[in-house]
């Protein structure tokens, strides 16, 4: 079954185009991958054959949005939501429309979230992933906006939602209109809740701040990847609050869950299989699906 | 009306003798009775929380405690709450829901402690989770930002029908110092960032953040703590009584849409949905 799943990723990774325009690859072009937590080197194709985990240690790596597609839902499901809106320059910072336009360029992305409609394993859900390629997927007003229209979408059609979350946190350049981001998309997440609805949100590496936050915190069920690192405040200002070194498992995934945070860990390479089965779980039609 | 740029109110409000929620609360309540704890980890003296009278009528005041000297700044963490403190507030907000009394939320805070203890009780969590109730309790919440609000540990009690700041008071998303160095990778550019980066209490209203402004005493809210506890006073009965018989599902649909509406976006053709 394992192998299989791996075959199947293996073909449509390399018999299929980029999704829509998105960025092939966004991490170095080298040929070798270091491991971020084990420092271990790997060839950049056994790391890319192996869905970005590290062989080592099994950090899961961070991924673009074409790339947990292709792993995530079933091939041409996957339709997308808002796919041209962009962000203004709430608070005139100087230089903001430039650097979106350059990492628009460079990512293939519009933003640093992309949401639509798509089906896991047979399964219609809502889907969001967020790509920390695109100006660390700091929330602003287009993440902020595409988000709650998202969970105010499935709302609607009474579809769960599964939020792929990752970022630095908060927008600075757009200053408090980002923060409010938060309460916006919680919102939208407290309406979808009231209407019975799943939401499900698989945190990756990297989810802080103002994401974590809001919306990442606030699935029914929160499934972490292995090694992510998940806070809220960043590492390097409680060291220097406490003045010591903080260790290295500190805020990590097995962190979140060791304390109540988390419902589990899971694997990359069983995350469909996952959410496919608590999809099903969760269908308003079927209660005794198992049986049938 | 304040002629002090952002830098100076931000001098301003962290002046000693600015008054603090605990000076405010005996000159614009009665009875006010202080309530402890999460019922599930402890209490945090960041936060305190209670019920008082507010011109007879029973409501739940909560607020972020900034000390005066060292000492009760140590006391109450300089104002930084931890989970349990969010989780406390949450707890009197949804005693507040139950009993159908008003929340009356003041923030004052440099933002959400940084430490272990926060994150290994879940910081963002508890923040989360007090956004997430707090659109959704059925009571009216008004929120007014004495002196300073950082970020999303502002927020957390935040999420209000109609928020009110002190002329003075300044709302922002990281400190000037941490935006500059960010940002422009200098943190002596720390001025100019508070100048520029739109947190006083007319950006605020401007850019649909926040809808009051409540005046101080001239010269500041330390040369007059019972004047501008008189306008705050002034401020809660008018905010009160225009929410008092608005209907449940009302206030929550407005509250929704004050939130909702944040964010400026271009969208294409192609945007369909
Ligand atoms: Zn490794």
């Amino acid at each position: 079954m394992l192998e299989d799943l791996f075959q199947k990723v293996k073909a449509r990774m390399g018999s299929e185009e980029p999704q829509q325009g998105f960025s092939k690859m966004s991490v170095p072009s080298d040929l070798l991958f270091k491991c971020p937590r084990c420092q271990q080197v790997t060839f950049m194709d056994t790391f890319r054959e192996n869905q970005m985990v590290c062989p080592n240690c099994q950090y899961h790596g961070r991924m673009t949005v074409a790339e947990r597609l292709k792993i995530t839902v079933d091939n041409g499901t996957f339709h997308e939501y808002d796919r041209d809106m962009r962000s203004k320059n709430p608070i005139g910072f100087d230089g903001y429309e430039r650097k979106l336009e350059a990492l628009s360029k460079s990512t293939g992305l519009t933003e640093a979230v992309v949401t639509g409609e798509a089906e896991i394993m047979g399964e219609k859900c809502v889907i969001g992933i967020m790509d920390s390629h695109f100006m660390m997927a700091s929330m602003g007003s287009v993440v902020g906006e595409k988000i709650t229209r998202a969970f105010e979408r499935a709302t609607a059609q009474r579809l769960p939602i599964i939020l792929f979350t990752a970022s630095g946190g908060a927008r600075m350049q757009e200053g408090m209109v980002s923060l409010l981001q938060m309460a916006k998309t919680s919102g939208a997440a407290a309406r979808h809740s009231d209407s019975g609805l799943l939401y499900i949100t698989v945190l990756t590496d990297p989810t802080t701040g103002g994401v974590t936050a809001s919306f990442a915190s606030l699935g029914d069920i929160i499934i972490a990847e292995p090694k992510a690192l998940i806070g809220f405040a960043g590492r390097r200002v409680i060291e220097d609050t406490i003045r010591q070194r903080l260790p290295d498992t500190f805020q990590s995934a097995e962190f979140l869950e060791e304390h109540g945070f988390a419902d589990m860990i899971c694997d990359r390479s069983h995350m469909r299989e996952t959410l496919s089965t608590l999809l099903r779980m969760h269908r308003e039609d079927s209660e005794t699906e198992e049986t049938v | 009306m304040s002629n002090l740029t952002a830098w100076e109110r931000i001098s301003l409000v962290h002046q000693k003798d600015r008054p603090t929620v605990r000076d405010y609360i005996p000159m614009i309540f009665d009875s006010f009775i202080e309530m402890h704890g999460d019922r599930s980890f402890g209490d945090d003296p960041a936060i305190v929380g209670g019920i008082a009278y507010f011109k007879g009528r029973p409501v739940t005041v909560i607020g972020q405690v900034k000390g005066r000297n060292l000492e009760e700044n140590k006391a109450s963490n300089f104002a930084m709450p931890h989970p349990e403190g969010y989780r406390k507030a949450l707890r009197l907000m949804k005693q507040a829901e139950k009993f159908h009394r008003p929340v009356i939320c003041f923030i004052d805070t440099p933002g959400a402690f940084c430490g272990i203890g926060a994150e290994e009780r879940g910081q963002g969590e508890a923040i989360a989770r007090n956004l997430f109730e707090l659109m959704r309790l059925q009571t009216n919440v008004i929120s007014i930002v004495l002196g300073e609000g950082g970020s999303g540990g502002a927020l957390a009690l935040g999420v209000c029908d109609e928020l009110a700041m002190l002329e003075n008071a300044v709302y922002s998303i990281i400190s000037p110092r941490g935006f500059a160095s960010i940002l422009w990778k200098d943190a002596s550019r720390e001025q100019e960032a508070a100048n520029r980066s739109r947190i006083t209490a007319e950006d605020l209203i401007e850019l649909g953040v926040a809808e009051k402004m409540i005046p101080e005493a001239p010269g500041g809210a330390h040369l007059g703590p019972e004047e501008t506890a008189q306008n705050i006073s002034a401020y809660l009965e008018d905010a009160l009584q225009r929410f008092r018989d608005v209907p449940v599902e009302t206030l929550l649909e407005g509250r929704y849409h004050k939130f909702r509406k944040i964010g400026e976006f271009s969208e294409g053709p192609e945007s369909g949905l």
